[in-house]
C-alpha cells in the first residue's frame, strides 16, 4: 500500500468517528424530547413499565383529544393556558427588546458615568436565582394587588429579561463600525432615521436572537409562574402542567401531551427566526 | 459656491486640546489637503468642519454662513471614510442613491444621477452587487460615487487611500484628481501621505500637534518650508537637517567640518548663532550629476567617502558621512559606484534652509 492511500484510509476513519461522535452527542441531546413525545402517545402502564418498553405497543391520541376536550373531561382549560402565555411572553419579550435596544445601543455607542458599574449590576442581577426573589415579589405583589395578573407575569419577565437583551445586543451593536451611522448622518439622516435605516437592519440579527432568548425565557418560566399565578386569569403553559397531578396520581401522558403542545409553538419561533439570523447578512462596510 | 473659513477653532477632550485654535481659509472649488503625522489634529478638524465632532471654540463657516449648530445633514457635504464606510445591506446602486432618497428625490432623478455617477466612475457592471462582494478598489469608488452623487458643496476626505495597496493608491489618486476637475467643488482632503497632498491639492495646510505650521502651494512648501518641521515632512527623501554653529561666514559642524555660509543667509546671522542647516538630498551631488548642475549659483565642492549606494534605476541615493552625520545625496544619470569610494560632492547652498533652533521657524526674512 503506497502513501497516498493509507493517508486516505485515515482520513476516512477519522470522518467515520467524527460522525458516530456527532450521532451520540445529538442522541443524547434529542432522546428526552424523543421520550416525552413518546410518553404522550402511550398508556401510563407503558410509561411506567419496568424494564422500560422501548417499543411503544400502544399508540394512541387519547391525551390530546383529552386536553382539548375542556375542563370537563378529564381535560385542562388549556387555551386559556395558551393564550395566558402568548400574552405574557409576546408583550414582555417586545418591551425587553425595546428596552434591550435602547440600553444596548446606549452602552455600545455613548460613554457616561458609571457605565461599565452599571453594566456590572445588570450582569449581577443575572447571578441571584429567580427563586429567591418569589417570596419578596409574592408579597410586594399582594400588597400591591396585582397577584394573578398577566401584568404582574410581564412585569417579572422583562425585568429577568433585560439585563440579558441588552447585553446580547450590545455586542451587536458593537459589530456596526460606527462610521456607518457618521456617513448616514452626513448622507442626510438625522441620528433618528440613521439608526432605523443603517444600525438597526444591521444589528437585526442580533436583536432577532435576543428576541427568542426572552421570548424562551417567558414561555418555559415555571418557578415564578407557580408563585404569582393562581387562576386561569394568568396561570402560564408550564404551571398548567401541574393541572395533571393531583392528590395520589399524575397523569404523566397527559403531562407529556401538554409539554409537546408548549415545544411546538416555542420549536416553530425559533426555526423561522433562526432562518433570518443566518440569511447571510455578509459584512462588507469596511475593510476587512 | 462653497468657501469654507475656519476661525479660531479649537477642540478639546476634557482639559487636553487637540486643536489649538486653528484659522484656515479655503477657497472655492480649491483642493486642500491636512496633511501631518498621527495625532496632529487633521482629522478631527475634518470632523469638525463635518459636523460629526463637537466644536469646543471658535467657528465653522461654509458658504459664508456659521454652520457650528448644524448637523452634518444640513452642511450639504459629502464624506469619504478611510474605511469607506458603504451599507452593507444595501447593493452598490442603493448604497449610491441612499442620500437622495432620504432627501426624497424622485425615483426618477435618482436613477439619473446614480447613473451618471456610475459611469464617471466606472461601476455600471457591479451596480447590483453588495459592497462585500466589491475588491478595496471598487468599494473606494462606490464611497466616491456615493459623494459624488449628493452634488456637495463640499467634498470631505478622510485618509481615502490609505486602505489600498500601493499600486492601486497611485491609480485611484489619479481618479480623485480627474474627479476634481469634473465636478469642481470645494474639497478638503484629509491624509498622512506628503506625496498624495502634493500630487492632489491646490493648497497643503501642514499641521502639527494641533497647530498649523505652514499653507501654501506644494512648490511653496517644498521650496521654502518656513518651519524645520515643515522642512522635514515634506519630500521624500527627507530633507537633511543639522545642527551648526555660524562663525565667520562659516557653517561650523560637530567635529569641525564646516560649509561657507549660503550668500543668500549672510547677515541674517551672527557669528556664534546656533542654527539648523537643511539641504535637500537633490541638492547634494556628485558633482556633474545633478538636477542644477551647471547653473547653480552657489556651490561648494568637497570630497566625502560613501558609505552606502541605494540604486534605484534612474537614480542612486548616496550616503554619505559628514561632521558625524549620515546624509542623503541623490545622484541623477547614475554611474556606478562603490561603497568607501571617495567621491567629489557639489552642495548647492542656493538651496539651503537655516532654521533657529529654538522656535523652529526659518531664518529666511
Amino acid at each position: 500500500m503506497d502513501q497516498n492511500s493509507s493517508h486516505r484510509l485515515k482520513r476516512r476513519g477519522l470522518k467515520v468517528l467524527h460522525l458516530a461522535g456527532l450521532f451520540l452527542a445529538m442522541l443524547v441531546i434529542c432522546l428526552p424530547g424523543l421520550w416525552i413525545v413518546l410518553s404522550s402517545l402511550r398508556p401510563t402502564v407503558e410509561i411506567m413499565a419496568k424494564p422500560p418498553v422501548w417499543i411503544p405497543q400502544d399508540v394512541s391520541l387519547d391525551a390530546y383529544r383529552a386536553m382539548f376536550g375542556g375542563a370537563g373531561q378529564g381535560g385542562i382549560p388549556i387555551w386559556e393556558y395558551f393564550r395566558n402565555s402568548l400574552i405574557i411572553s409576546i408583550t414582555s419579550t417586545a418591551i425587553a427588546l425595546i428596552v434591550g435596544m435602547a440600553g444596548g445601543y446606549a452602552f455600545a455607542r455613548y460613554k457616561f458615568k458609571g457605565k461599565s458599574g452599571i453594566f456590572l449590576g445588570f450582569m449581577l442581577t443575572r447571578a441571584v436565582p429567580g427563586i429567591a426573589l418569589s417570596l419578596p415579589l409574592f408579597m410586594i405583589f399582594a400588597r400591591v394587588g396585582i397577584i394573578d395578573t398577566h401584568f404582574a407575569m410581564i412585569l417579572i419577565y422583562v425585568a429577568l429579561n433585560v439585563p440579558f437583551t441588552i447585553w446580547l445586543i450590545d455586542g451587536f451593536f458593537r459589530q456596526v463600525p460606527k462610521d456607518l451611522a457618521e456617513a448616514a448622518q452626513i448622507d442626510g439622516c438625522t441620528r433618528w432615521q440613521a439608526f432605523w435605516q443603517v444600525e438597526f437592519p444591521l444589528a437585526g440579527p442580533g436583536i432577532a436572537s435576543a428576541g427568542i432568548f426572552a421570548f424562551l425565557t417567558s414561555w418555559n418560566e415555571y418557578a415564578l409562574a407557580s408563585q404569582i399565578t393562581r387562576s386561569v386569569n394568568s396561570k402560564t403553559l408550564p404551571v398548567g402542567l401541574l393541572d395533571y397531578t393531583s392528590e395520589f396520581t399524575i397523569d404523566w401522558r397527559g403531562m407529556c401531551a401538554l409539554a409537546v403542545v408548549m415545544i411546538i409553538p416555542a420549536l416553530t419561533l425559533t426555526f423561522i427566526i433562526q432562518k433570518h439570523l443566518v440569511s447571510g447578512l455578509t459584512f462588507g462596510a469596511v475593510k476587512g | 459656491m462653497a468657501p469654507v473659513t475656519l476661525k479660531k477653532l479649537v477642540k478639546s477632550y476634557g482639559n487636553v486640546d487637540v486643536v489649538h485654535g486653528i484659522d484656515l481659509e479655503v477657497k472655492d472649488r480649491e483642493f486642500i489637503a491636512l496633511v501631518g503625522p498621527s495625532g496632529c489634529g487633521k482629522s478631527t478638524t475634518l470632523r469638525m468642519i463635518a459636523g460629526l465632532e463637537d466644536i469646543s471654540g471658535g467657528v465653522v463657516e461654509i458658504g459664508g454662513k456659521p454652520v457650528n449648530d448644524l448637523p452634518p445633514r444640513a452642511r450639504n457635504i459629502s464624506m469619504v471614510f478611510q474605511s469607506y464606510a458603504l451599507y452593507p445591506h444595501m447593493t452598490v446602486r442603493e448604497n449610491m442613491g441612499f442620500s437622495l432618497k432620504i432627501g426624497k428625490v424622485a425615483q426618477s432623478e435618482i436613477d439619473t444621477r446614480v447613473n451618471e455617477a456610475a459611469a464617471i466612475l466606472d461601476l455600471d457592471k457591479y451596480m447590483d452587487r453588495r459592497p462585500s462582494q466589491l475588491s478595496g478598489g471598487q468599494r473606494q469608488r462606490v464611497a466616491m460615487g456615493r459623494a459624488i452623487v449628493r452634488k456637495p458643496d463640499v467634498f470631505l476626505f478622510d485618509e481615502p487611500l490609505s486602505n489600498l495597496d500601493a499600486k492601486l493608491r497611485t491609480q485611484v489618486r489619479t481618479e480623485i484628481k480627474r474627479l476634481h476637475a469634473k465636478v469642481q467643488s470645494t474639497m478638503i482632503y484629509v491624509t498622512h501621505d506628503q506625496v498624495e497632498a502634493m500630487t492632489l491639492s491646490d493648497r497643503i495646510v501642514i499641521m502639527r500637534d494641533g497647530h498649523i505650521e505652514q499653507v501654501g502651494t506644494p512648490e511653496e512648501v517644498f521650496k521654502r518650508p518656513a518651519t524645520r518641521f515643515v522642512a522635514g515632512f515634506i519630500g521624500s527623501p527627507p530633507m537633511n537637517l543639522n545642527e551648526a554653529t555660524v562663525a565667520d561666514g562659516k557653517l561650523v559642524f560637530a567635529g569641525g567640518q564646516s560649509l561657507p555660509l549660503p550668500i543668500e543667509f549672510r547677515g541674517k546671522v551672527a557669528a556664534g548663532d546656533k542654527v539648523i542647516f537643511g539641504l535637500r538630498p537633490d541638492d547634494i551631488y556628485p558633482t556633474g550629476h545633478g538636477l542644477n548642475s551647471g547653473e547653480a549659483t552657489d556651490v561648494h565642492e568637497m570630497e566625502l567617502p560613501v558609505s552606502i549606494t541605494e540604486p534605484l534605476g534612474n537614480e542612486t541615493l548616496l550616503f554619505i558621512t559628514m561632521a558625524q552625520r549620515e546624509w542623503v545625496s541623490r545622484m541623477l544619470n547614475p554611474r556606478p559606484m562603490g561603497a568607501g569610494e571617495m567621491v567629489k560632492f557639489s552642495f548647492d547652498l542656493s538651496q539651503a534652509h537655516l532654521f533657529s533652533p529654538e522656535t523652529g521657524k526659518t531664518l529666511r526674512r
